[in-house]
């Protein structure tokens, strides 16, 4: 069980791994997320499903090499096995036909958007993806988002593929040219920053807008409280209460210091990691 | 121990007054070791100590224990020298001696029923009970008990705590198919999660699993019911006859008071999780971190702030406080634990209550305000009302709050579960003998009775078990009611 079927990196430092796990891909559902261990001393951490296939019995993931954990997951070889893998967990997206949405995907959140923005667009909204990365050796999974969006903008941060700039631009100026208001939800996800900036970006237009929290996780199944975000001034949980949050009342600011409580253990265990493991 | 080796040779019948001592490491020494605290009985003290029993005809202890262990039966094998007949005596009702051997609160159950109770103080029931588990495994006679012929009937059990354990070793024995799912990567739940090292050594843990499975129990890990499969597919897909659900208490409760999201500001759950069953105590060696305080406040007075406040000290803090809203006379916790921390030097800062906590420009807690308390009349649980006292607050510069006030229980499987009646604090409602609103569905444990402890969890588990085998004995037998699911 949790075999690595398949890995590949994407871009550099951003690996897709498929993984064997009939029992999570027979109820996965967009926006659902796992809980992964790569080895018995290993931490765990929260990982969105990027994709999942019920026959094959397979869920994929898209994985970041940022720590120990992250390093250790995707350098397990293919044949080889994750120690622990939970889920699904997290409430799935609420798919409805909001007439035309707007999927802003960050970095690695293109994972995650990917599902979602799949599953919008089969049930009939028309998919605007504004699909942003830091320079075009990084963006991935050009296809397949393009597969399922209806308009299709990428922006790179140095302007060396697509549009020059923030995904926040692109956004601004949809949102300001939708005379019509037919534009029904904004879904971003990435970093925390870029979510918050889209929240402030669509905020003016009173357009609901849907983010999909990373916070540290042990259990993800509210045992722990340690994902806990604050919602409208009310304390909830990433794990049982979302991920998926209206981005117009999360607390972004204490999201973002909360994900770097262990910055320095963080770097002190990769840098072990990295000693002992003789990785270049 | 000095007092009880002079009267080391009592005549026939004049009773020791005093409880046989069990050597434990000195607290200077422990309180920077993750070791466990109390040695344990040589087995001349277990004699000492066994002697002391009178052999009631008609024995109290009895009655106090939830699982109804033969306490007169193995104490008697004890004096006898039959240390492993003892350990078996107990294992006849309790499958977890060991375990119940450190962690149950004898002082309110078996040995507040002691005879000798009245005018001395009681046998020392538990630790004669961790002594014989104890002299079993450390020799290896571990043997397993005859099994009965296969039944050709599945159960399945959500939960691999107290609860789930006590129900799988019972009913595999009856020669039932037995299989537990557990949500976490490791088996024993709060055994594992919950209690700290130096108070349940997790080797302990581990052996006490193992002879369950060696009885044929299968525990399917990282499986969380209600997610990857629901109990209806348990019954319908699976073929299961009958499902237990003992997954324990579940959401930690936060104050509401401003601050608690910073930084180094833990649930106790999230705080003992991270070093008992992530073994953060050992980062970097494991991956998983934790903050480490130098002043550490833990919130609450029950035996999870006493581990939390135990564990935070052999982290490496030089100084760590309880703060409770009421007195010494109301901490929940257990006498011995309250005992131990204060030898270990955790300071107790009662009647307080903290109503913010301040942080750094980047996140972390730096110091928390607490406001005096004084009592009032009692409220409804019988305990006299704390009451805040105007103007009198104070501030404890301080790097790691653990906030141990309870919780609530856990919506995610009992919400997957049509037709399951829960009481308004969403605990699942079962009658006795753990019965549920839908047939064939049993629960017990902290997700019944809200937070309680190891050994009421696993007296739950006993009456299930019993009750299901029970029930799958009747041939008519109600199906469950899966029709009303769809």
């Amino acid at each position: 069980m949790s075999r690595i079927i398949k890995k590949r990196e994407l871009v550099k430092d951003i690996f897709e791994m498929v993984i064997e796990a009939p029992l999570i891909a027979a109820k996965a559902e967009p926006g659902h997320f796992v809980l992964a261990m790569p080895e018995e001393r290993g931490e765990r951490i929260p990982l969105t499903i990027a994709d999942f296939d019920r026959k094959a019995g397979t869920i994929t993931l898209v994985i970041m090499v940022v720590g120990t954990t992250s390093m250790k997951t995707t350098r397990l070889p293919e044949g080889g096995t994750l120690y622990a893998l939970v889920g699904p967990l997290g409430h799935p997206s609420d798919i409805e036909n909001f007439g035309t949405v707007i999927m802003v995907a960050g970095g690695v959140g293109t994972a995650p958007i990917y599902p979602i923005a799949r599953r919008l667009h089969e049930v009939g909204n028309r998919v605007i993806s504004i699909h942003g990365a830091r320079s075009k050796s990084l963006l991935f999974w050009e296809e397949k988002i393009a597969s399922v969006s209806d308009e299709h903008v990428i922006t790179t941060d140095d302007g060396t593929y697509g549009r020059k700039g923030l995904v926040t631009e692109p956004l601004k100026e949809i949102l300001e040219n939708d005379r019509d208001k037919k534009i029904g939800c904004v879904y971003a996800i990435g970093p925390a920053i870029m979510m918050k900036f889209c929240a402030l970006t669509t905020k003016p237009f009173g357009v609901r807008t849907i983010a999909s929290l990373n916070s540290v996780m042990v259990d993800g199944t509210g045992m722990c409280g340690g994902c806990r975000v604050s919602i409208g001034g009310k304390t909830q949980f990433t794990c049982v209460d979302g991920p998926e949050f209206d981005a117009h009342v999360v607390d972004w600011d204490t999201l973002m210091k909360r994900q770097k409580i262990y910055i320095k253990e963080e770097k002190c265990s990769l840098d072990k990691y990295i000693e002992e493991a003789g990785i270049k | 121990m000095s007092d009880t080796e002079e009267k080391k040779k009592p005549e026939k019948k004049k009773i020791i007054p005093k409880k046989t001592p069990m050597p434990e490491q000195d607290p200077k020494v422990r309180a920077h070791n993750f070791d466990e605290v109390p040695f344990g009985y040589t087995p001349e003290q277990a004699q000492m100590e066994a002697a002391r029993c009178i052999q009631c005809k008609k024995p109290s202890c009895m009655n106090g224990c939830p699982v109804n262990v033969d306490i007169p039966g193995f104490i008697k094998l004890i004096v006898a020298g039959d240390y492993v007949g003892a350990a078996r005596k107990i294992k006849e009702t309790n499958c977890l001696p060991a375990i119940c051997g450190r962690v149950c609160p004898q002082e309110t159950q078996c040995e507040v029923e002691c005879s000798l109770a009245k005018k001395f103080e009681p046998v020392a029931i538990g630790r004669l009970e961790r002594f014989a588990a104890d002299y079993e495994r450390d020799h290896n006679l571990i043997e397993l008990p005859a099994k009965q012929a296969p039944r050709g009937k599945k159960i399945a059990v959500v939960g691999c705590g107290p609860a789930g354990l006590t129900v799988a070793g019972d009913l595999v024995v009856l020669g039932f198919e037995v299989t537990i799912f557990e949500a976490f990567h490791r088996p024993g739940g709060v055994l594992m999660y919950g209690i700290p090292e130096f108070r349940l050594p997790k080797k302990i843990v581990e052996k006490e699993v193992e002879y369950l499975e060696n009885l044929g129990v299968t525990i399917d890990f990282n499986q969380v019911i209600g997610r990857s499969i629901t109990i209806q597919e348990l019954f319908e897909k699976h073929g299961y006859s009958a499902v237990f659900i003992g997954v324990g208490a579940g959401l930690p409760s936060f104050m509401g008071i401003p601050g608690e999201e910073l930084g180094g500001v833990y649930s106790a759950n999230e705080y003992l999780t991270r070093s008992n069953l992530m073994k953060a105590f050992l980062f970097p060696d494991f991956d998983t971190p934790i903050v480490k305080g130098r002043t550490v406040c833990v919130i609450g007075g029950g035996n999870v702030a006493m581990d939390s406040a135990r564990t935070a000290l052999r982290l490496g803090a030089d100084n760590v406080y309880i703060v409770y809203r009421r007195s010494r006379t109301e901490l929940p916790a257990r006498a011995e634990e309250i005992h131990h921390a204060e030898q270990e030097g955790i300071i107790f800062k009662l009647l307080s209550s903290p109503v913010e906590i301040m942080g750094d420009e980047r996140g972390m807690v730096k110091s928390i305000k607490c406001q005096e308390m004084e009592l009032g009349e009692p409220d409804a649980s019988g305990r006299r009302r704390p009451i805040p006292k105007k103007d009198a607050y104070f501030t404890i510069d301080s790097d790691l709050v653990i906030m141990a006030i309870g919780g609530n229980a856990n919506p995610l499987l009992t919400k997957s579960v049509p037709g399951l009646e829960l009481n308004k604090w969403g605990n699942i409602v079962a009658d006795v003998n753990g019965r549920t609103s839908i047939p064939r569905v049993w629960a017990g444990g902290d997700i019944v009775t809200g937070s309680a402890t190891v050994i009421e969890a696993m007296g739950a588990g006993k009456k299930s078990a019993a009750d299901i085998y029970k029930f799958l004995s009747d041939s008519d037998a109600p199906e469950t009611a899966v029709a009303a699911w769809r």
